[in-house]
């Protein structure tokens, strides 16, 4: 069986790749881009460890074949650094201890980022629905939710 | 494994008829699930998302038509589905995580026909129709005669759904969806029920359906007539609570007993019915 040809964008840059039917978008963007920042937790959809945007769009990469990502547009944590300037969410996750052992965190922070992209004063409640896909077993949520709310209003200057 | 994209319809029914182990992916948050555990194992997985209109919602003879790949996300961004059928578009959204939102379909939900999907009591209860496409052209079927039993459909070899279509809401009429869980999200339908209504402009209930999920082997149209006639009053919903709570043929699981499952059917009802006539009342079309 011939292997399928895609040709997408990938943090901003054009990418193509070779992958069978059945690979996940990650598993090719762990396997053969080396971007191994988004996990393999669950592999069903359930913990959000491999969460990316896929056309400005929250999606778990688990539940996407690598050959639907033709011509679409995939954002990943690798892209959320601006260079060497951390996004506030990955400053304040670091300052404010809100992670421990960093595997729910990458697919946390694309997801928060998605969040205040679109809600720059999410409530509380707001933003625990909205995490309520990425499981963290280490830190309890409370200060995952505190340093989203407190970087948003850092963000909005109004901190 | 094959990865087909058709670009058409007639294409996509030509690979489906011709290789009957394939498998449709709108969404992929069930299907993919079952690949990776390795459940299913078809020769082929058509997506079927780049053919024309799968991604679109649009306004049809006062109703509307909702593609097959559209996620239950961009549903609830659609300000216009929202205000005819917010039932509809409250237990499409109460599918699975942020992420699950991004991806799944209303017709893929259909399709797994599992008993407690959350988007098809309120489409039962809309009088909504899936239009079906195969081998022999395209047919409209209701959606609730697609699921015949829990992981089973009436869909003959070769079909697909393309679209739901939510025929236009009379004047003063509204719906509701509610489900009990036992978390706050993330988590399937222990009781789903979803309450229809049409009001006469005096705030009078002149027509009235109900449909109940996770409480039999598929979705349940539940007779509401208790309701015609008044205004949804405390005596009514108590009529309809009794009616929810015969009709539920739940089994007893870990989520639930059967005692509970019907006991909370009518608390539901009684709920949603409420629910939907604020809605009906304030409705100005």
């Amino acid at each position: 069986m011939s292997r399928i040809h895609v040709t997408t964008t990938v943090n901003g840059d054009a990418v193509d790749y070779l992958c069978e039917a059945d690979d996940t978008l990650l598993d090719v963007l762990r396997d053969q881009l080396d971007l191994t920042g988004s996990k393999e937790g669950c592999a069903s959809g359930d913990c959000g460890a491999c969460t990316v945007e896929l056309d400005g769009r929250l999606v778990c990469s688990c539940l996407v074949l690598g050959a639907e990502a033709e011509g679409r547009t995939v954002e990943t944590i690798e892209g959320m650094a601006n260079g060497d300037v951390l996004h506030p969410l990955q400053k304040n996750f670091i300052e404010k201890a809100a992670l421990q052992c960093g595997v729910c965190t990458p697919g946390i922070l694309v997801a928060a980022k998605n969040l205040l992209d679109h809600t720059p004063d999410p409530s509380e409640e707001e933003v625990r629905y909205w995490l309520a896909g990425n499981l963290c077993r280490c830190t309890g949520y409370d200060k995952i939710i505190r340093a989203v709310l407190d970087t948003a209003a850092e963000m909005r200057g109004a901190a | 494994m094959k990865f087909e994209t058709p670009h058409s319809v007639d294409d996509a029914v030509a690979i489906l008829r011709a290789d009957p182990e394939a498998r449709v992916l709108a969404g992929g948050t069930d299907l993919l699930v079952r690949l990776r555990a390795g459940h299913i194992s078809p020769s082929a997985v058509v997506d079927i998302k780049r053919i024309p209109g799968m991604r679109d919602i649009s306004q049809e003879d006062g109703g509307w038509r909702i593609g097959a790949g559209v996620s239950c996300a961009e549903m609830g961004e659609h300000a216009g589905l929202k205000a005819a059928y917010p039932g509809v578009v409250e237990g499409a959204e109460l599918i699975g995580s942020t992420q699950v939102q991004g991806r799944c379909t209303m017709a893929g939900n259909l399709c797994n026909a599992g008993p407690a999907g959350d988007s098809v009591p309120a489409m039962v209860a809309a009088q909504a129709t899936a239009r079906v496409a195969g081998p022999n052209g395209t047919r409209d079927v209701a959606v609730f005669d697609i699921p015949t039993a829990p992981g089973q459909t009436s869909l003959a070899e070769g079909e697909f759904i393309t679209s739901i279509f939510l025929p236009a809401p009379p004047a003063h009429s509204s719906d509701a969806y509610l489900r009990f869980i036992p978390r706050t999200e993330m988590d399937i339908a222990v009781v789903g029920c979803a309450v229809n209504l049409t009001l006469d402009a005096a705030g009078t209930v002149t027509s009235a359906s109900m449909s109940l999920g996770a409480v039999g082997p598929k979705v349940k149209q539940v007779d509401a007539s208790a309701l015609v006639g008044t205004i949804c009053d405390d005596a009514a919903v108590e009529a309809l609570a009794a009616a929810a709570t015969a009709a539920a043929t739940p089994i007893d699981d870990k989520r639930g007993t059967i005692a509970f499952r019907k006991d909370v059917s009518g608390v539901l009802a009684k709920r949603a019915a409420r629910i939907a006539y604020i809605r009906a009342k304030g409705a100005s079309s």
